[in-house]
């Protein structure tokens, strides 16, 4: 059996206030230590709990509190060594974890594969040998479902393009060493080659770069609802909610449960943020302080910053203002049911162009106008969430860094001066790695497009 | 109705480069072994290109050799041109190639194995088999006679069944008008063979009297020529070249006009021919854009003036095969002496084998080369060696031999048939091998002599030379890895001079040879000399420049070998295993897997599939764990 560290994400997608990554394996210790702040995990005692922060180790920053078990094997489920980490239950907050430990040297767990190894290792008993045959099966054919339904169409295509211009650069060289006499193809340089994976790796790199754009689909864009007291915050989180209440990303394949705090407005998946503190501490500015706000805002995509219609604007009004005057906000006027005391116009030369939306939630008035205005923050009212081309799986991100590591070793071996038929290596590589993006391994199609693009023979 | 004509270990029915290779191997390892050709005259024959080596095919034959074969020995002896290809390439790529004296190579081969201890040479046509107990025992032949054995290996090629077609003449035959195999093949299906029909061809041969070779470019051999074989001490010094035409739109017209007449498109011809090996009627309608192909004109042998016309396959009639050649410059007046033709043939479903050739339903059985759906001298050759090794492994109760995919060229090939069969005449090629910077022509001996030794196929004397050679690498590679090389006026002058960036800092000798613009030679000049040979300085450059990828391929053997210690019991029920998806189960069973590696590699057996089995056969394992 592979001794590797795997890890995966071991609670529902979506479901729950807490989340779980979970490492097994020789190095889930190590993995974990590296990007965790508080005790040294390695030296804690088996089966105990610890408080700490995540860090990204590249950039220092902290990016989550957890709770990380630690346990020991054989005692355990996989009778290898196993991580916990607990977090928030944002799906951001568990796919960067998830990040993180693959980063870290950890593989993605294929499915079913805990309870494969806890099997293989004997921890699961005989009699219960077909069941877990079952549920691999059953958990690769749905993983396997879900993966291509997650690949978008436009997507497929791309790395299908991608693919055969990698191809045919592969068969190039090829043709060249196994057909030395033939004389219709120049021979490959590394000229040539350089240029054909330079184009690729633009690509790649592009639709790694759409992957962040499509992550804020995907997971939701996070938003942060800020104003003083009293002025309807509550409200407006529940008018949003039950609005809304079966929730779909509507990104093909990301079908959740309902999620309290993930809204889908007019196309436009909102995550509200921290909204565990919002609801506890009626005023995080005043709370929390304005740096911790100041953080808090830092990593919203949205604002939703709420006045009361019925008084007028304050010293924190104006504050919360400055707060958000580079990001992207709406400005709610609420209980427009109430005589109106604010200054408008003045609110409206304090937004810009942000729109100003007002609303009488009690009353469920305005919402509809809300939803409008932040459909059209995000798509301009034009664009349909599900017409980006973006990679929203881990996996296939996963999968994408790998081939652009291989595209760059045959990129660095081509500047070393290396011989073409070893540089090539890389680049076919690059080729399988895009291949099981989309589910398209076969060797044999090498042959058949050395033999379907150039004519051989004797 | 038959008599007994003798008792054998092993039995090679065919003469053919598999056969040849398998009887050498069988009665080295010490099996009395019998030979039965239909023609003693056409031993090793090589009926379709003069050439042997090339891309894969030639490291095909360094393994042979090193494995104790004979088909290095024989070629080294005889050949009229040697050449290295893809020297402008990285190591893993370069191949011999030896344009071949036909004639020359079948009296040497038979000649030598004429001399080989315990094995027999005898002409006879085999009908049937001697099958008792599901078990193979023996032969039968039109004569009558009988013989017995313990092990029986087909070698039979493109005879089974054979069909020549010209243009709308068809005919029972073997290549080059040898009799056909008839009733062998009608035998094979009565056991309950699975036979496939594929074709292969070849081009008109001319009177190289008949030849302007003034319009055409010469294609001379290598000055300082290699060789095959790691045994090989004397070069040939007399050379003769090749030379390179081409055909032209008038030739693609007559093929166009013709295109009817030919038996490929006529629909004479039912058997699937090889991608990689079309005849011209087929490159001309496949590519039609292209304005020309290149034709090489290749002697048959010193002493004949027949040329064989390469890229000219063909089964268009004899007369448009004329009026084709007299279009192409330089052969206008070109006389043919013998036209070119199609032939159909019976070959055996390779997944039928056991990667070590031998018949899962008939143990004691055998088969090896173009019968099993190969195309090429090199990998009959090869299969060839390794069937007359596991076959005296029956016979003798030795240990067989099977060779994984990092090991050997050889390897490859036989496990893509066993696991994957074939749907068009097979031939390798460097991209069917994953690991190809493993397996190098230079390391061939490296791999493989070691094992040759083992099973008494290699020399005292030869084994004791390839270990000095070893260890004078390691030496030397541990030595460059010691000796500082320091900055002077004279060595920048000396970098600079070779386009390489002066150096600044002393540094390791073996650093330095990682550089790109650095070799062995350069780096013998600035180090104490030593008197090893050029193969020897070879492998360590090699290993030294390539060592960053070597690492990285031995890093993904070492992936590839953990599945490959999961081995399948032999009893293993499929239908038993719940999980596992119904088409992979039918794959798993036809298959028959030794190893869950080898299981993976079957098209239709999916990752689920192959997990799920994993799971099943570790069960007994766990139990004992428990």
């Amino acid at each position: 059996m592979d001794k590797d560290t795997i890890a995966a994400i071991s609670t529902p997608l979506g479901e729950g206030a807490i989340a779980i990554v979970r490492l097994s394996g020789e190095e889930a210790i190590g993995f974990a230590n590296g990007i965790f702040q508080g005790k040294d995990l390695a030296t804690v005692d088996s089966h105990t709990i610890h408080y700490g922060k995540i860090v990204d180790p590249s950039s220092e920053q902290v990016v989550e509190e957890v709770m990380v078990s630690v346990m020991r094997g054989p005692k355990t489920f996989t009778r290898e060594d196993v991580v916990e980490i607990n977090c928030h239950g944002g799906l951001a907050s568990v796919n960067r974890l998830l990040e993180l430990a693959l980063q870290m040297g950890a593989r993605l767990a294929e499915p079913g594969e805990f309870t494969k190894r806890a099997f293989l290792n004997g921890r699961i008993d005989l009699s219960q040998a077909e069941a877990v045959m079952d549920l691999i099966r059953a958990k690769t054919d749905k993983a396997m479902d879900v993966a291509i339904k997650q690949l978008d169409g436009k997507l497929s295509k791309l790395i299908q393009r991608l693919r055969q211009e990698l191809i045919e650069t592969v068969a190039h060289v090829e043709v060249n060493i196994d057909y030395p006499e033939y004389d219709d193809v120049e021979e490959m340089s590394h000229h040539m080659m350089l240029e054909k994976t330079e184009q690729v790796h633009v690509e790649i790199e592009r639709l790694l770069q759409m992957a962040k754009q499509g992550k804020i689909l995907r997971e939701g864009i996070s938003t942060a609802i800020i104003g003083r007291p009293n002025v309807g915050k509550s409200s407006l989180m529940n008018a949003l909610v039950h609005e809304n209440k079966a929730i779909v990303t509507d990104v093909p394949g990301t079908t959740r449960d309902v999620i309290e705090e993930y809204v889908n407005v007019r196309g436009v998946p909102l995550r509200l943020v921290d909204t565990a503190g919002i609801r506890d501490t009626e005023d995080i500015v005043e709370k929390i302080g304005v740096e911790r706000s100041r953080q808090v805002l830092k990593e919203a995509d949205l604002i939703l910053l709420v006045l009361n219609n019925n008084e007028e604007i304050t010293k924190e009004d104006e504050q919360l203002f400055t707060l958000v005057q580079d990001l992207e906000f709406i400005v709610l006027v609420n209980k427009t049911d109430l005589p109106q005391k604010l200054d408008l116009d003045k609110v409206k030369a304090l937004a810009g162009e942000h729109p100003v939306v007002s609303t009488a939630l009690i009353e469920e008035q305005g919402i509809d106008q809300l939803e409008q205005a932040i459909a059209n923050t995000f798509f301009a009212g034009e664009i349909e969430a599900n017409d980006l081309t973006y990679v929203s799986n881990v996996r296939h991100i996963q999968l994408l860094k790998q081939s652009l590591i291989a595209l760059e070793d045959a990129m660095q071996g081509m500047r070393d001066g290396m011989p073409i038929d070893l540089v090539q290596i890389d680049v076919t590589r690059t080729w399988q790695l895009l291949g099981e993006i989309v589910g398209d391994t076969v060797q044999d199609s090498l042959i058949d497009q050395l033999f379907s693009q150039f004519c051989l023979g004797k | 109705m038959t008599y007994d004509a003798g008792h054998f270990d092993v039995i090679v029915i065919g003469a053919g480069h598999a056969g040849v290779e398998a009887a050498n191997a069988a009665a080295k390892r010490g099996a009395k072994t019998l030979m039965l050709t239909l023609n003693l005259d056409m031993i090793a024959f090589m009926p379709c290109n003069p050439s042997i080596g090339g891309p894969a095919k030639g490291v095909v034959v360094r393994e042979v050799d090193a494995l104790g074969g004979l088909m290095g020995k024989v070629i080294d002896q005889t050949y009229i041109q040697m050449r290295m290809l893809n020297t402008g390439k990285g190591p893993a790529v370069r191949a011999l190639r030896a344009q071949a004296d036909k004639p020359l190579y079948i009296q040497a081969m038979k000649q030598y194995l004429e001399n080989v201890e315990n094995l027999t040479l005898r002409q006879g046509m085999v009908e049937r088999l001697i099958v008792e107990d599901g078990e193979c025992k023996g032969v039968i032949t039109e004569t009558k006679a009988a013989y017995y054995a313990k092990s029986i290996i087909i070698t039979t090629g493109t005879f089974m069944r054979g069909r020549v077609i010209i243009g709308d003449l068809s005919y029972e035959s073997g290549p080059n008008n040898q009799r056909a195999s008839v009733k062998l093949s009608e035998h094979l299906e009565e056991l309950g063979f699975d036979l496939v029909r594929f074709k292969t061809g070849t081009p008109p041969r001319v009177n190289s009297h008949t030849v302007d070779y003034s319009k055409t470019e010469i294609q001379p051999g290598d000055e300082n020529p290699s060789h095959f074989s790691y045994e090989t001490v004397d070069a040939i010094v007399d050379q003769i070249p090749c030379w390179l035409t081409y055909t032209n739109e008038q030739t693609h017209q007559i093929i166009d006009d013709n295109l009817g007449l030919s038996a490929m498109y006529s629909g004479m011809i039912k058997g699937t021919g090889p991608r990689y090996c079309p005849s011209i009627e087929d490159k001309v309608v496949r590519f039609h854009d292209k304005p020309r192909h290149q034709i090489f004109l290749e002697p048959e042998g010193r002493n004949t003036e027949e040329v064989y016309v390469q890229g000219l396959s063909t089964s268009l009639p004899e007369y448009v095969q004329r009026d084709m050649l007299r279009s192409i410059p330089g052969l206008e007046e070109a006389e043919i002496m013998r036209a070119g033709y199609a032939i159909e043939y019976d070959a055996v479903v390779p997944t039928q084998l056991w990667p070590t050739l031998e018949v899962k339903n008939i143990p004691g059985l055998f088969t090896a080369g173009q019968l099993n759906g190969t195309s090429g001298y090199e990998e009959a050759a090869g299969q060839g060696i390794m069937a007359g090794i596991n076959a005296a492994a029956r016979a003798l109760e030795k240990e067989s031999l099977i060779l994984d995919r990092s090991q050997a060229y050889i390897g490859v090939l036989i496990d893509d048939l066993v696991t994957k069969g074939t749907n068009e005449p097979y031939r390798l090629l460097t991209s069917r091998a994953e690991y190809r910077l493993l397996l190098r022509h230079d390391n061939a001996d490296m791999r493989l002599t070691a094992i040759g030794y083992q099973l008494g196929l290699i020399s005292e004397e030869r084994y004791d030379r390839f270990v000095e050679k070893q260890e004078q690498v390691d030496v030397e590679k541990k030595r460059l890895a010691k000796v500082t090389i320091k900055p002077s006026e004279a060595l920048t002058t000396a970098m600079q001079d070779i386009g390489a960036t002066p150096l600044k800092e002393p540094t390791k000798a073996l650093d330095l040879m990682k550089r790109p613009e650095i070799n062995y030679a350069f780096i013998e000049t600035l180090v104490e000399p030593t008197d090893l040979s050029e193969a020897v300085k070879e492998q360590v450059e090699i290993q030294i420049k390539y060592q960053g990828y070597i690492e990285k391929s031995n890093q993904q053997v070492d992936r590839m070998k953990k599945m490959e210690s999961k081995l399948i019991p032999s009893n293993i029920d499929y239908d038993a295993i719940g999980g596992i998806a119904t088409e992979a189960k039918e794959k798993l069973k036809k298959v028959r897997p030794l190893s869950v590696g080898q299981a993976s590699r079957i098209s239709g057996v999916n990752p689920a599939d192959v997990s799920i089995l994993l799971v099943y056969i570790e069960q007994g394992n766990i139990a004992k764990v428990d």
